[in-house]
């Protein structure tokens, strides 16, 4: 080993320092006690070509004052020690601040190497710093190390040694204080190197920089008054002259100095190309004419998305929530009319249950939209909309908002916040609600294909949607000239490049947005659906059964008539419980006797099999001819009934001329009983009294009810007209309660029940979201009682009209 | 002001696309101008018109990010 380097290693705590040190000197290193301080620095060796390196590890410190031990101790050492190479660790992800130290040691003169530790972390955020220019503006060399990887470490040592053996130099570049301090700290200087009796240390300059920034020990160094008085004058001046104390405007200088040094060496091949990139991409994504239609088809897909595939998942939870509703139905006895199983069954579950099942569409809508968030699309989405927009008097930020409306009103009041001119924001807050949302889509999807031809069902939720955007625009317009008066204040937003978005951002943004849509069914819906059933259930219908007694006795007697019939044609043993037997049909046959009854109930099974198979695809209306499974099911019908025509034919008419009809005559009475229960209730009152209030609109009681459930929540008013036309818990309910309708109204209601159920007042939630978000009440009732105003109004002119020219009336 | 970099004062919306400005003033209100501060837009600062289209935003490039102002914005910033 022909020489020794000693080095030492400094840098801020946490800067992974000692990750460096721990690379370089492997497990050869001892801890070194330093006289008169309990602070202890760590000692180490390594080699690098024939030179033998001795190394300590510093405090990490953040910067070189006095004022506390472990930067006095640096410092010192620094100082005492002489060493031929300080290495600078320096946390590449926060460069601003770590460089501060690096200014002070610069300061001191000694032969420094920077080392951007966690550089790997800094490219990935995007700060990209041209290394060799700032290397050149600093006079120090810089290498790129990752500490935890080992990376960089040859570098290092190779830039180490070049600078101890003066091969490279490492003083870095004198720093400049401004044109009030450099004088100061040139006179000083002047004066201490004029002091033939002052042995230093450190350069004089330095001295004289740490006197104006009135350091303790610095100023216990130097013995001689006229120095120390010359210091205090200069601060005195300097502090009235800049109107802060010189360590202050030192500091910021200091800083000043860094960020100068780092704007001149941010890399345009890494920001810049970023932007580059984006902005190629622009050309195209935000082109004058095709940017509009990019960004609507875009939006297509999204929705597309968020139905077709957020359906399945909610038929899942449907299932779910039928089942536990089922289940917790099971403790009771049929029929027992228990209370407490009413609230938890058609209340809670009917109520909360209807709502979260949505969630897979709200999940599957803001994940997209935080997909397109985090990309950086949707600023552009803002950019491409400015023109449109401002034609409304709004700008192209209210559009992102507007967007989230279509999911949800509430997330979409809560993205207002970004828009920071508040006559902007309640304008966009006021209009949210016509965006039509998630929720509305359960009622059309429930009236929708009641009342229009399947090619009609597309147009009309078309038409809808489309309405709803005319009518806020108009709003928008009539509010940006009376209430909401005043200039449009300009746009001013940014660009971020284009960059992949992480599953982690992705779903941190979609759970936050989701969370109010869940918190809103866990609060204000659970209340609501407790409040709405029990204006539902009470008061309470005295039982009079006798009024259903003589229609049940007839549907058994027919049954039994059929069953009588049936015996007869298959030509039974006397002493067989036929009727029974039908009752609880065995699960196979081998225990019956008599081969003709084992087929007939062979059959029988096998028939209602591929039916309860085949049960969930039965209420999709709409696709029922061009459904493979309903195919299927036929398929498999004719299949069974070709091996025995004779004897299929019995049980066929068993089960669905004989049994089918009891059961349906059952049920309904179990309907009418339960509607009869509901006239006598408090919102069966309440709707008849209302009635005049809703005649103009063509509506009767029972819609009206409904429609002040949705007033709960707009999917509360399919659940309500459920209840009211007693069609709830049957297997395909929505069928049931679409005939029940057509059967009821003429097209005309059902178009008017989707225009209502579009403008009228929002739901609760998002008028307390209104209210939260304005800080008034004053705007969120405002909101409740013009959305409702004109929703009667347009609707009842719809309705009037539609009727004296007598279109689907 | 040297004459080689003496030139006209005119609105940033009249500038076209790909050309380095500087920016001289703002006629807005302080909130405003305090707003286009902290984005890095004060008076001397330089920038690049990325894109101007006769209508519509416009977008420049200052300071590594890209800033899109609004049609009404572009016509209260003076630039040469």
């Amino acid at each position: 080993m022909a020489k020794t380097i000693r080095a030492v290693l400094a840098g801020n705590p946490n800067s992974g320092k000692t990750t460096i040190f721990n690379n370089l000197t492997g497990a050869r290193h001892h801890v070194a006690n330093y006289p008169g301080v309990t602070v202890s620095t760590e000692q180490g060796e390594f080699v690098v070509g024939d030179a033998k390196f001795v190394i300590t590890d510093l405090p990490g410190t953040y910067s070189l004052t006095a004022y506390s031990p472990e930067e006095l101790i640096a410092r010192n050492f620094i100082i005492r020690e002489k060493p031929d190479v300080v290495i600078n660790v320096v946390d590449a992800t926060n460069l601003e601040r770590n460089l501060y130290l690096t200014t002070q040691l610069m300061e001191l003169g000694v032969p420094l190497v920077l080392v951007f530790n966690m550089s790997d972390m800094a490219h990935q955020h995007g700060a990209g710093i041209d290394i060799a220019r700032l290397s050149a503006l600093l006079r120090v060399p810089v290498v790129e190390t990752v500490g935890h990887k080992r990376r960089g470490m040859e570098d290092l040592c190779r830039a180490a040694l070049d600078v101890a053996e003066g091969r490279r130099e490492g003083g870095g570049v004198p720093l400049h204080y401004g044109h009030d301090i450099d004088p100061a700290i040139a006179a000083i200087t002047a004066e201490i190197e004029a002091d033939a009796n002052l042995v230093l240390e450190v350069s004089a300059r330095w001295m004289a920089i740490k006197l104006l920034e009135n350091d303790p020990r610095v100023r216990e160094r130097i013995t001689q008054p006229a120095i120390l008085e010359m210091a205090a004058r200069h601060r005195a001046h300097l502090a009235q002259l800049l109107g802060d104390q010189p360590e202050t405007v030192i500091a910021g200088r200091r800083y000043g100095f860094i960020s100068g040094a780092c704007q001149e060496s941010l890399l345009p091949s890494s920001i810049e190309a970023r932007h580059i990139q984006s902005d190629k991409i622009d050309t195209v994504l935000t082109h004058r004419f095709w940017g509009l239609p990019i960004f609507l088809a875009l939006m297509y897909v999204v929705f597309a998305v968020t139905f077709n595939v957020g359906n399945y998942f909610v038929g899942w939870l449907e299932s779910l929530f039928g089942w536990l509703g089922g289940t917790l139905s099971g403790f009771w006895p049929e029929g027992s009319g228990s209370l407490l199983e009413s609230l938890l069954v058609d209340g809670i579950i009917g109520g909360v249950g209807g709502v979260v099942s949505f969630l897979p569409n709200i999940l599957l809508l803001f994940m997209a939209i935080a997909f397109l968030e985090d990309s950086g699309y949707m600023s552009r989405a803002a950019f491409i909309m400015d023109h449109l927009m401002h034609r409304i008097g709004l700008h192209g930020q209210s559009f992102i908002p507007m967007l989230i409306g279509f999911g949800c009103s509430v997330p979409a009041i809560l993205a207002t916040r970004t828009l920071d001119n508040r006559r902007d924001r309640i304008t966009t807050i006021m209009i949210i609600p016509l965006m039509s949302c998630g929720a509305r889509l359960t009622v059309y999807a429930l009236i929708i294909p009641a009342f229009f031809p399947v090619r009609w069902q597309g147009p009309v939720l078309w038409l809808i949607y489309f309405t709803g955007i005319v009518v806020a625009v108009g709003a928008a317009w009539v509010l940006r000239r009376t209430l909401l008066r005043g200039e449009t204040v300009p746009m001013v937003l940014e660009l971020p490049p284009y960059r992949m978005p992480t599953l982690r951002g992705v779903a941190v943004h979609t759970w936050e947005r989701s969370w109010e849509y869940v918190k809103k069914a866990g609060t204000v819906i659970l209340s609501i659906s407790i409040v709405l059933w029990a204006m539902t259930a009470f008061p309470r219908r005295p039982e009079a059964d006798g009024t259903y007694a003589r229609e049940i006795a007839a549907a058994h007697g027919s049954y039994e008539q059929g069953v009588r019939e049936l015996a007869g044609r298959l030509a039974l043993p006397e002493d067989t419980d036929l009727a029974a037997l039908l009752e609880k049909p065995p699960r196979d046959e081998s225990g019956i006797a008599d081969p003709h009854l084992a087929h007939f109930f062979s059959l029988l099974r096998q028939k209602r099999a591929i039916e309860r198979r085949f049960a969930p695809h039965h209420h999709r209306e709409g696709e029922l001819h061009s459904d493979p499974a309903c195919l299927q099911k036929e398929l498999m019908l004719t299949h069974l009934r070709s091996a025995d025509p004779a004897a299929y034919r019995l049980v066929a008419h068993y089960d669905d001329k004989v049994f089918a009809p009891r059961e349906q005559i059952l049920q309904q009475i179990e309907r009418k009983r339960h509607a009869d229960g509901l006239a006598y209730s408090m919102i069966g009152r309440i709707g008849r009294a209302l009635d005049p209030v809703w005649k103009p609109m063509g509506f009767d009681w029972r819609i009206g009810t409904a429609l002040i459930g949705a007033f709960a929540a707009k999917e509360v008013f399919v659940a309500q007209m459920g209840i009211i036309f007693a069609v709830g818990g049957d297997e395909d309910s929505a069928d049931a309660l679409r005939r029940q309708l057509r059967a009821t109204y003429p097209p005309l209601v059902g178009l008017c029940i989707l225009l209502f159920t579009l403008i009228s007042s929002p739901c609760l939630a998002t008028v307390a979201a209104t209210r939260k978000e304005t800080g008034s009440w004053g705007w969120a009732l405002f909101q409740m009682a013009w959305l409702t105003a004109l929703a009667y109004a347009v609707t009842a002119a719809v309705f009037q009209i539609g009727s004296l020219a007598g279109w689907g009336v | 002001m040297t004459a080689n970099t003496q030139q006209e004062l005119r609105k940033l919306s009249k500038v076209t696309s790909g050309q380095q400005v500087e920016l001289v003033r703002v006629e807005s209100g302080q909130a405003m101008q305090s707003r286009l501060a902290a984005m890095g837009l004060v008076p001397g600062t330089c920038f690049k018109v990325i894109r101007n289209d006769s209508r519509g935003p416009c977008v420049i490039g200052l300071k590594g990010t890209r800033l899109v102002l609004g049609r009404g914005m572009a016509e209260r910033i003076e630039v040469r």
